[in-house]
């Protein structure tokens, strides 16, 4: 499937769809604290499981850096 | 615009400000000397030396707190701000009871643990509602990585890469940087 993923295209060969989580699992995003969001809207982290990536879709995983 | 013009306009404007340590205390002092009817500020911690190398408060102030510190300066610069100043430490519930009349919020939180807290806390209860974020600070130098974009009502100030360690820590330069693109982001957003 084809999505974008933090404003840049995304191609993720022989699959149709993901949850939140394998998303981040499979991009190796190691940061322990993420905001995520699919096409606009929020998924929380507890949701993150099962929340479903679809072709298509525009996905925001913004990572959380200490320091202020 | 005319600066009278501005002075007008932002002075019926709430700003919620939630951390009162380098991002927190310059965005606020720099909000306060353009005019912002009303700043509500919120923090449990208070002034320590280590704290001057990039907050606004001053060496006679360490062991005061730091909400009631910086009321204090922002009054000294500009006693036409409205302060509202609690010395706590932010819950989902307490950031929906304080800020929900605010026209913008500003994360001004150092852990990336409170950071997600108050943008989930603020996307999902506070829909609609501007937070201004500050993200990747550290260090010195590099300052063409310190950028700003916008993420629905989120909007995000900071290079979004170099996380503080021993080695490079927060310091004045660039953590006055990111927290006055927070405040020029508020103004954007107040004055459009």
């Amino acid at each position: 499937m084809k999505i974008t993923l933090n404003n840049r295209m995304e191609v993720l060969e022989n699959t149709y769809q993901m949850t939140v989580q394998q998303l981040i699992e499979k991009k190796n995003f190691t940061f322990k604290f993420l905001v995520t969001k699919i096409n606009g809207k929020l998924v929380k982290r507890d949701e993150r499981d099962s929340a479903i990536v679809r072709d298509g879709d525009d996905v925001a995983i913004i990572h959380l850096i200490s320091g202020g | 615009m005319t600066f009278e013009e501005i002075q007008r306009r932002l002075s019926g404007k709430i700003v919620g400000i939630a951390g009162a340590g380098g991002l927190g205390s310059n965005c606020a002092i720099a909000l306060a000397r353009v005019g912002i009817g009303k700043l509500i500020i919120t923090d449990f911690d208070i002034v320590n030396k280590s704290n001057l190398n990039r907050q606004y408060y001053f060496y006679k102030q360490i062991g005061q707190k730091k909400v009631l510190a910086l009321k204090e300066n922002i009054i000294a610069i500009n006693p036409a701000v409205e302060v509202e100043a609690y010395d706590v430490k932010l819950t989902p519930d307490s950031i929906i009871t304080l800020f929900s009349d605010c026209d913008v919020i500003v994360e001004a939180f150092d852990l990336a643990e409170m950071k997600q807290m108050i943008i989930e806390t603020v996307l999902s209860e506070l829909p609609g509602k501007p937070l201004v974020t500050g993200l990747g600070m550290a260090g010195w130098g590099d300052t063409n990585s310190l950028r700003f974009r916008e993420e629905g009502n989120l909007y995000i100030c900071g290079d979004e890469k170099s996380e503080i360690s021993e080695d490079s820590p927060p310091l004045a330069p660039r953590v006055g940087i990111v927290a006055n693109m927070q405040a020029n982001t508020v103004l954007e957003l107040l004055l459009k």
